[in-house]
């Protein structure tokens, strides 16, 4: 907190700039001061700024240091990061502070009217009543015209379409309220209702605050798509120099050099030298593929092994990965005009309302009672009906709900994801990732003694290759500790290889392919040979969280993008009928067709070849080891190896609901006792402000039985 | 009655301090990141 502000400013360089990096590795306190202190010492940096919400660090630096410097000087302090291309601007964090502002207004409007409010109720007269008429007054116009503004926009723009929302009810009684009150004020009359009408603004601004922050959590890693293609890359020119080039002014033609370890920044085709490439964000599959020049490779792709010269074929909008974005897009449009809960009650709920207020008004000027008296009377039905509790209703129990699964590792981006979650009839999983962990994991490892686990330990380290990493994992899991090496080779394609105490030892390729479908690597220890399989385990409970989905009435159904020789095991494992070799857009279609009979899909998947099918199911879940794209596009994210949040979601989200219909319910109990008193002309301000308080007390406590809604 | 001239807007005065203080505080962004600040308590003071 104290690298700005508090110590002055150093003489500005001459030329700086902010860049914003994704570093997923934040977690605690000690990587927030390591990068917070440590970047600042590099070179050129002047300042680091962690935002441990976003998992971001903003760096201003000197404009020479390119995003592979950045990147180098957060991996130096142990960091991986990824620039991000773009990092625009947060429009939501900005509704979002702009709604907290009109909360803290109505808040602080709400408890002074309410203190000069319960002064008048408790007798004051005369000239006291109307001075303290006049200063609640003076509070509430500027406090209706500020904090009323979302409500009444939202109400206009809704009107202007012909069309009527919660907000609509809530402007007209809010609205005319105020000018009634104003009028009272004005005449010197007995009943002013500043105070309901500015509590009313700040109850349901409340539950707007909750809505905003649930909806905000979504956009909260825009990392985007687009975070997967590098911010440029290193460009070659005629004279053979190379230079760094911003992603967007790469062309068709250009020559980039990829090294090891950077993502490719476009499309192209290789020109100079043999690689291996992750391209798991396209397929799912976690196996490196091969490339030698001639080969076509996408933008994305992570450069694994050595360095690459690559023509540019296509930069842009005209990538692959660009046009998953545009599918992705497109399906999640559907998702748009899902009508949330507590709109479609308003539907209903606000033509009834002011047939109710219109009705008592004219039946009040029918029976005789002066046209001033009916309107105060009418103005009392729409001020106690005003769906103060209803604004509630939703928010309150997802909140809660939200937070109960937040503690069992499930984390919901959006606010309508558990409405939609417990509407779902059919569940569709992918299978790379999802039912499997998506990582090689490493057999037969104790047939190996100590001193070659140490020594793969020290060999699996100097490689990124997916099969060493896992092999890292697995072996630093056991805490064992690497052994010294001599220097370690590495050959592209082939393996690593250096000595111990004198005996060459190796981590390669194996000699001979024994397997079709099963990774395998070898490991030489002089003249030993040990072959090491490599499986992508089920996840430990699939077949289960399956069973249980079953169980709780949703069909199930496998939709992968694999060869089917490698489903059937998976399939026979979890009972479950699985479909192969789809493509992004064929399981786009699949999700269409499964729509068209009229099934609500819930979608379960994790790479980026599941983004369409994310953005298209009515819902959608992706496990936190899923590509940026796929946890952006997805509603629902859960953390650990196990599948059984899903399983845990479904319930609570229709747990949720439940609590959620069970408040409308409790609402209209209420407006059933309290429209009667209203329309008889029974309501006072002090009984209006005790109802509306009482009203909301109680849906707020319904929704708190959520808490363990996870368990 | 000479006493609530004095008192109410002494009490507006004091509720208006705190709203100018909340705004204040969400201006310089101090709600932009809440799980980081809960973690910086934590941080050691800066070594220089």
């Amino acid at each position: 907190m104290a690298t700005r502000a508090l110590l002055p400013e150093p003489a500005p360089l001459a030329e700086t700039r902010e860049s914003l990096l994704a570093v997923p590795g934040i977690h605690c306190a000690g990587c927030i001061s390591k990068i917070e202190n440590g970047l600042p010492k590099v070179n050129g940096i002047e300042s680091a700024r962690v935002n441990m919400g976003a998992r971001r660090v903003a760096i201003r630096h000197d404009a020479a240091l390119s995003p592979p410097d950045l990147k180098a000087a957060l991996a130096r302090l142990g960091f991986e990061a990824e620039a991000l291309a773009d990092p625009g601007l947060d429009v939501a964090a900005a509704e979002n502070r702009a709604l907290l502002r009109a909360l803290a207004v109505a808040g602080f409007a709400a408890m002074n009217i309410m203190l000069l409010s319960v002064s008048i109720w408790s007798g004051a007269e005369g000239a006291t009543r109307q001075m303290f008429h006049w200063l609640s007054a003076l509070i509430a116009l500027p406090t209706v015209a500020y904090a009323g503004e979302p409500f009444f926009r939202s109400a206009w723009a809704a009107l202007r379409q012909g069309r009527t929302n919660m907000d609509v009810p809530i402007s007209i009684g809010v609205l005319l309220t105020t000018s009634m009150s104003l009028f009272e004020t004005i005449s010197g009359g007995a009943h002013a209702w500043f105070d309901g009408a500015v509590m009313l603004l700040f109850f349901l601004l409340a539950g707007r605050c909750l809505d905003s922050m649930m909806r905000g959590r979504a956009r909260a890693g825009v990392a985007a798509l687009l975070k997967q293609t590098a911010p440029g890359a290193l460009v070659l020119d005629e004279a053979g120099q190379s230079r760094w080039s911003e992603a967007d002014v790469l062309r068709p033609g250009m020559r980039m050099l990829v090294a090891a370890g950077e993502r490719l920044a476009a499309d192209g085709r290789v020109l100079m030298g043999d690689s291996s490439l992750d391209i798991s964000f396209l397929t799912g599959e976690s196996t490196p593929v091969r490339v030698q020049a001639g080969d076509v490779v996408q933008a994305g792709a992570l450069n694994v092994a050595g360095p690459l010269t690559v023509e540019v074929t296509a930069a842009g909008a005209d990538t692959v990965i660009a046009d998953i974005a545009r599918l992705m897009e497109e399906a999640g449009q559907s998702k748009s005009h899902y009508v949330r809960l507590a709109d479609r009650a308003a539907r209903w709920y606000a033509p009834c309302v002011h047939l109710l207020a219109a009705l008592s008004f004219i039946g009040w000027t029918v029976g005789g009672a002066g046209v001033h008296q009916s309107l105060l009377i009418a103005v009392a039905v729409l001020l106690i009906t005003c769906p103060c509790a209803l604004g509630l209703a939703v928010p309150v129990a997802q909140v809660v709900a939200c937070g109960a699964l937040m503690r069992q590792g499930v984390l919901v981006k959006d606010g309508s994801a558990l409405e939609r979650l417990a509407e779902t009839t059919e569940a569709v999983f992918d299978k790379t990732g999802t039912l499997t962990l998506g990582r090689p994991v490493p057999r037969h490892l104790d047939r190996l003694d100590g001193e070659d686990h140490s020594i793969l330990l020290a060999l699996a380290q100097a490689s990124r290759h997916p099969l060493s990493v896992a092999l890292r994992q697995a072996l630093e899991a056991e805490g064992v500790r690497p052994a010294t090496l001599d220097p370690i080779r590495e050959v592209p394609g082939e393996g690593l290889f250096a000595n111990h105490r004198g005996v060459p030892v190796s981590l390669a390729r194996p000699r001979s392919l024994i397997t079709l479908f099963e990774l395998a690597s070898e490991y030489r220890h002089g003249a030993d040979v040990h072959l090491l399989p490599f499986t992508d385990a089920l996840r430990p409970d699939a077949a289960e969280t399956l069973a249980a989905l079953r169980a709780a009435g949703l069909q199930t159904l496998i939709a992968s993008g694999d060869q089917p020789e490698a489903l059937e095991e998976i399939a026979r494992a979890t009972g479950t009928t699985a479909i192969g070799r789809l493509r992004p857009a064929d399981k786009l279609a699949l999700l269409d067709r499964i729509k068209a009979q009229g099934q609500k899909v819930l979608m379960v998947g994790d790479g980026l070849n599941d983004g369409p099918a994310l953005a298209a199911g009515h819902a959608s879940i992706a496990p936190a080891s899923a590509s940026d794209a796929s946890q952006l596009a997805a509603d629902i994210v859960f953390l650990g190896d196990r599948l059984a949040p899903v399983a845990i979601a479904l319930r609570a989200a229709r747990r949720t609901i439940r609590v959620v219909k069970q408040n409308f319910a409790l609402a209209i109990c209420y407006n059933i006792l309290a429209v009667p008193l209203a329309i008889a002309g029974k309501v006072t301000p002090l009984v209006a402000a005790v109802a509306m308080s009482l009203s909301s007390l109680i849906v707020i406590l319904n929704a708190l039985r959520l808490k363990d809604s996870a368990k | 009655m000479t006493g609530l001239t004095l008192l109410i807007p002494l009490a507006l005065l004091c509720g208006l301090m705190a709203l100018a203080a909340f705004f204040m505080a969400l201006r310089t962004g101090q709600y932009d990141d809440l799980d980081g600040a809960a973690m910086r308590m934590l941080v050691e003071g800066e070594e220089d």
